[in-house]
């Protein structure tokens, strides 16, 4: 009953964030259903990863789109479609890609199983998980972190010499 | 209809809601948007298919997700980036109108 009422929020708040022509609704809307992802991790069991997607996408990228949004805004005054010309093409294909999806969902033996496990997701596990067995991709993923975001800063520094 | 049934069709659900946005708006935005929520769909497989998975103990798919979300984060940052800078050069952000790469 609660994954059933997460879930349509999550839905709901995507649908509204795809089709708001303000784009900082969307974003609002965006967090919305990333808060409602978020509770349906908590249900799930997984405790730390709802946790961090509310402290990365809801605090930190939603945030980050919205700075985006206010640095790019577009000379008001002429309305224009907010969807592209192509709009039915795109419809086809996102019908075809649920339908394929949904058809293997339900037809699958392999997500017939119901049977849940306990498991320790304490914090303590995932650190000495994370320190231990996954010591390595951790460190990756940092000096990913730290490349992407120098290269951010690098690409979107104002550049005042090429300006004439 | 088992839970891992209704966590695999509200993350195909969300999947289509992103790609549509992806492939329907105009805003280079709300592109970025629609491609973040294909990758919360993503992220919720691998919840789902953990918890409902034969070994769960193991952890594997938190840990996945934990880096997808950092993945996530930089890929955000450098695609608003790439915006940011196309903006300056052009005023627009309509991806359909900025086509001077085009051969």
């Amino acid at each position: 009953m609660l994954f059933t009422i997460f879930a349509v929020l999550t839905v709901a708040g995507a649908v509204a964030a795809m089709s708001f022509r303000n784009l900082v609704h969307s974003v609002l809307a965006l967090m919305v259903s990333f808060c409602g992802l978020a509770a349906v991790y908590l249900l799930l069991g997984a405790q730390f990863v709802g946790l961090a997607q509310v402290l990365v996408y809801v605090g930190a990228v939603a945030i980050l789109i919205v700075f985006a949004i206010l640095f790019t805004r577009e000379p008001s005054g002429k309305i224009q479609s907010i969807v592209s010309p192509s709009w039915a093409a795109s419809g086809v294909v996102v019908l075809a890609v649920f339908g394929v999806l949904a058809w293997a969902v339900l037809h699958s033996s392999a997500t017939q199983s119901g049977a849940v496990a306990p498991v320790d997701t304490s914090m303590q596990a995932i650190g000495k998980a994370l320190m231990v067995q996954f010591a390595i991709p951790l460190e990756i993923v940092g000096l990913l972190l730290t490349v992407a975001l120098i290269g951010a800063v690098t690409i979107a520094v104002h550049e005042k010499r090429e300006v004439r | 209809m088992t839970p891992l049934n209704g966590c695999l069709l509200l993350s195909s659900l969300l999947f289509a809601v992103g790609l549509a946005g992806a492939l329907i708006r105009r805003n280079a935005i709300l592109v970025l948007i629609g491609i973040e929520l294909m990758l919360n769909a993503a992220n919720l497989n691998f919840i789902a298919f953990w918890r409902y998975g034969p070994n769960p103990a193991a952890l594997t798919g938190v840990m996945f997700v934990v880096f997808s979300i950092g993945v996530a984060a930089a890929e955000a940052a450098v695609g608003l980036a790439l915006i940011i800078a196309l903006y300056r050069h052009t005023k627009i952000t309509n991806i359909d109108q900025i086509n001077s790469m085009r051969g």
